[in-house]
């Protein structure tokens, strides 16, 4: 069993689990000031405010925020000790809109979304709806973690689920810094079961994508050559294979946000997110193609704004009201905490979005 | 320059702003430098720890800060860093001792 790191923010009933707090923070000092440009007004320089959604592809649902694992980066504030988790009744009306949605992607994640109780069921009844791309966001030491969860590679390859993975590093020292005591081994043992049910394979159409965020105050390196080195070194070390790497910078919010203050590097980083703005990034941010549901039912633009609090600016507010035509038509609510996903070749839950 | 201290980590980021003094000369050298940088023979990565240890033997604060960082980016462990740093370090040492040799020719030519 891993060995917890900590307790998340909200149990510690720290400071910054207000996500009122985080906003506040982000829009003071050096944006207030003038030092820095708000992304606002960043965007507007190549008129791209307000920022509009185009195409929905993507529906990301966060099932709940509990999660075996305490990560000192996670924007969800995941941990344990979380018991927002989303009911049969919200899934249901889920499931109403999964089978109308002209989304083609279906994106579940957590905290751990395996630790959902009506998990499976909401996997079978979904998978049903042929959406093209079914995605779980597993932790990888879930698998691991209960004998009750051991034959989860089995159950994604009957429902022919999309296994996206975070596994930080090849090495055992900076994943374990970053995800807690333990986490290395379990994950390696987690994606060799994968890999023996067919997961990974090369010409295997069992798909397990890996995720790479950085280890500290910087940004990710550039996806493909992190790609070829993560695949040479967890193939001889461990063999292990998998298909792609997602390179995705970790967002100043939450307990990374707790971090970036509590280490000084606050100020730094949001220098080097302003710094490595791209707008062709701006252009496929994941926000214009994406709705994240909540554990309760609510509609956010995506998953950090979800942990932000920030809404969708629409008549539409909730699951249970779902209308794609309308919800399409808003403005996305930005920050400056959205300067995570344009800095350099961008990020999202996909990975890069410019080149 | 900051008031009491002749390096300030804020002026790395003012670095690009050389040009503003000499256009011409500045655009040059920056384009020289990216080109440099730029996947070729070698790749980023090792380009990057070769920066780094140079950085350290230039013993220049503003390319430490720099190049940890990108090395960092770059998922370079702390082990490899630390090692590109004794080449340099064994570089810069080999270089003071192997004058040793001009310092024995001269004691063997002025000594009876």
């Amino acid at each position: 069993m891993a060995k917890l790191k900590q307790q998340s923010l909200q149990k510690r009933d720290a400071e910054l689990a207000n996500a009122k707090r985080q906003l506040e923070i982000l829009s003071n000092g050096i944006f207030q000031n003038g030092e820095l440009p708000t992304f606002a007004k960043k965007i507007k320089e190549t008129n791209q405010l307000p920022l509009r959604p185009k195409k929905l592809e993507i529906l990301q649902i966060n099932v709940g925020y509990m999660c075996n694992q305490v990560c000192e980066h996670c924007h969800v504030d995941a941990g344990p000790d979380r018991k927002e988790i989303m009911t049969w009744e919200t899934m249901e009306q889920c499931l109403e809109v999964i089978k109308n949605t002209e989304a083609h992607t279906l994106d579940l994640t957590g905290g751990a979304p395996e630790m959902n109780p009506h998990f499976r069921r909401f996997v079978e009844e979904a998978s049903k709806a042929g959406i093209k791309d079914f995605i779980v966001r597993s932790n990888l030491t879930i698998i691991r973690a209960n004998k009750k969860y051991h034959d989860l590679p089995e159950f994604f390859k009957k429902h022919n689920v999309h296994v996206v993975s975070s596994m930080p590093h090849w090495t055992r020292g900076k994943t374990d810094k970053q995800r807690g005591e333990g986490v290395f081994d379990m994950s390696i043992k987690a994606l060799q079961e994968l890999n023996a049910v067919g997961y990974g394979m090369p010409d295997s159409d069992l798909r397990l994508d890996l995720v790479y965020n950085p280890n500290g105050a910087y940004l990710p390196g550039d996806q493909a050559s992190m790609e070829k080195e993560m695949k040479a070194a967890l193939l001889e070390d461990f063999d292990i294979r998998f298909h792609s790497l997602f390179a995705i910078t970790n967002l100043p919010i939450a307990r990374f946000l707790d971090y970036l203050i509590a280490s000084e590097n606050y100020e730094d980083y949001m220098y080097q997110l302003v710094e490595a703005y791209n707008p062709a990034a701006v252009e496929n941010v994941m926000c214009t193609n994406t709705i994240s549901i909540s554990w309760d039912g609510f509609l956010y633009d995506c998953d950090f704004n979800q942990m932000l609090k920030l809404p969708v600016a629409s008549k539409v507010k909730h699951i249970k009201d779902y209308n794609e035509d309308l919800l399409n038509d808003r403005n996305i609510m930005i920050s400056q905490h959205c300067y995570g996903c344009t800095a350099g070749a961008g990020s999202s839950c996909q990975g890069t979005v410019a080149n | 320059m900051a008031a009491n201290n002749y390096y300030d980590p804020a002026d790395l980021r003012k670095f690009g702003k050389i040009t503003e003094w000499s256009e011409e000369l500045g655009n040059k050298f920056f384009d020289y430098y990216g080109k440099v940088f730029e996947e070729g023979a070698l790749t980023a990565r090792e380009k990057a720890l070769i920066a780094l240890a140079v950085a350290h033997t230039e013993q220049c604060p503003y390319c430490i800060d720099a190049y940890t960082k990108d090395t960092l980016q770059r998922g370079v462990t702390k082990e490899q860093m630390m090692e590109a740093i004794h080449v340099g370090a064994a570089i810069k040492s080999g270089a003071t001792l192997v004058h040793g040799t001009m310092m024995m020719n001269k004691v063997n030519k002025l000594e009876m």
